[in-house]
């Protein structure tokens, strides 16, 4: 699988976040973006998630066989973790990732050890109001181990994360790349030391 | 399918769970019909006049508010996003929401008014007829509230505006409602003004789903 972005340009509101932005991908490659608060990072992982659309450029999704992926297969492709966390005060842990299970069509059987990947199996029974920032965020990069998909993207996936949580997130991406997955991950952090990184500028 | 009920069971409990949920729906209602008499004096002649329009105003103001929790929420948190990548369709995803807000509002008023009636000296008669009119009714009421949230969340705090927007579309189903209720007590067929009502309410399930998908796509960026 590859992903493959030509001469991207994107506009929010009325500015121009970012242009001319190239990039490619293929399995078993991740691709960090850095850049200040305000330079497009977000931006570009919706734009990437197909949740945007593009000002210019050309952005494509291709399968081993290089054939485009779009509409219901693309959006089965691919994983989008946004820095925003989806807990409900009302719902407990076990009862949010059921519900993101499903929306995702994923089997409910595999929400308790996605739980126990991310060291929540001790919290499930407990409301989403009473979680600590980085067991929310916790909460939300179990949906990565729902079910498997090629594509993973992920926004601010470090923040709020102790060292260990940090680390957990580290096997689970370098296992997800070695088995030929693809990650673009925005952060203000080191992270998948190695990989190839992508700078985006402020006001470009 | 599975997707489908794991979403209306979510809101489900959501509605229940929530401080403004259905419990509130259902006191609200029942407020507006045991505070009535108390502003409009004892005279049962008079109740009995006001009664049918009094429940079908309680009933539009009651289904008002579930309604901002509705959509507004997931489209703050991001989980519209979710929705917009899972495989179900949107006009699906709202109709999950559309019954489950229904069944913590309407369908509970539904039940409750014929409990609440003798406060209104409504005659025995036309107890029945209420309860059909609410059934057949507030799936419709639920319906446009739909749409009017889904219009709702591109505005900021857009309580008022979902107020001012469903109110004129909901007049409809006050005057037959009411007139069905106002027919079955002084002894007429209400059967004219409920099948209007049912072809109003049939309408707004049909195309409450379909403005409210279009709206939160329009809300895209």
């Amino acid at each position: 699988m590859r992903l493959v972005a030509e001469g991207l340009a994107a506009l929010r509101g009325e500015r121009v976040v970012f242009r001319h932005v190239n990039f490619e991908v293929s399995s078993g490659q991740a691709l960090v973006l850095y850049g200040p608060n305000g330079s497009g990072k977000t931006t570009l992982l919706r734009i990437l998630a197909g949740l945007l659309a593009v000002m210019a450029g050309r952005l494509r999704l291709l399968d081993n066989d290089s054939q485009p992926l779009t509409g219901e297969a693309r959006d089965g492709a691919l994983h989008f973790i946004s820095h925003q966390d989806m807990i409900r005060t009302q719902l407990r842990v076990r009862e949010t990732l059921r519900f993101h299970a499903a929306l995702l069509g994923a089997p409910a059987r595999d929400v308790d050890a996605a739980l126990d990947v991310w060291g929540l199996s001790a919290l499930a029974g407990i409301s989403g109001g009473f979680l600590s920032a980085g067991q929310r965020r916790r909460l939300s990069l179990a949906r990565l181990s729902l079910q498997p998909r090629r594509l993973w993207l992920l926004d601010e996936p470090l923040v709020a994360l102790d060292a260990q949580a940090r680390a957990r997130l580290n096997n689970v991406c370098n296992k997800h790349l070695a088995d030929g997955g693809i990650i673009v991950a925005a952060t203000h952090e080191p992270f998948l030391a190695g990989m190839r990184t992508l700078h985006l500028s402020s006001g470009a | 399918m599975r997707t489908f009920a794991a979403l209306f069971w979510r809101d489900l409990v959501l509605n229940i769970r929530s401080s403004g949920g259905a419990a509130l729906s259902a006191a609200f209602f029942a407020l507006i019909v045991v505070l009535a008499p108390l502003g409009l004096g004892p005279n049962a002649a008079t109740l009995k006049a006001l009664g049918p329009g009094l429940f079908w105003i309680a009933a539009l103001l009651a289904t008002l508010l579930g309604l901002e929790r509705m959509v507004q929420q997931d489209v703050e948190d991001g989980t519209l996003d979710l929705f917009r990548l899972s495989p179900l369709p949107m006009e699906l995803i709202i109709v999950a929401k559309i019954l489950a807000h229904w069944l913590t509002s309407g369908l509970i008023i539904t039940l409750l008014a014929p409990l609440l009636a003798p406060l209104l000296s409504l005659s025995f008669d036309a107890v029945p007829t209420l309860t059909l009119s609410l059934l057949l009714g507030t799936p419709g009421l639920s319906s446009i509230g739909a749409a009017a949230a889904a219009l709702g969340t591109s505005v900021q705090r857009g309580g008022m505006v979902l107020a001012i927007l469903v109110l004129p579309l909901n007049v409809p189903f006050l005057i037959f409602g009411a007139s069905a209720v106002a027919a079955a007590q002084s002894g007429n067929d209400p059967s004219q003004a409920l099948i209007f009502l049912a072809a109003a309410s049939l309408i707004a399930m049909v195309v409450g789903p379909l403005a409210a998908a279009a709206a939160l796509r329009l809300n895209e960026d």
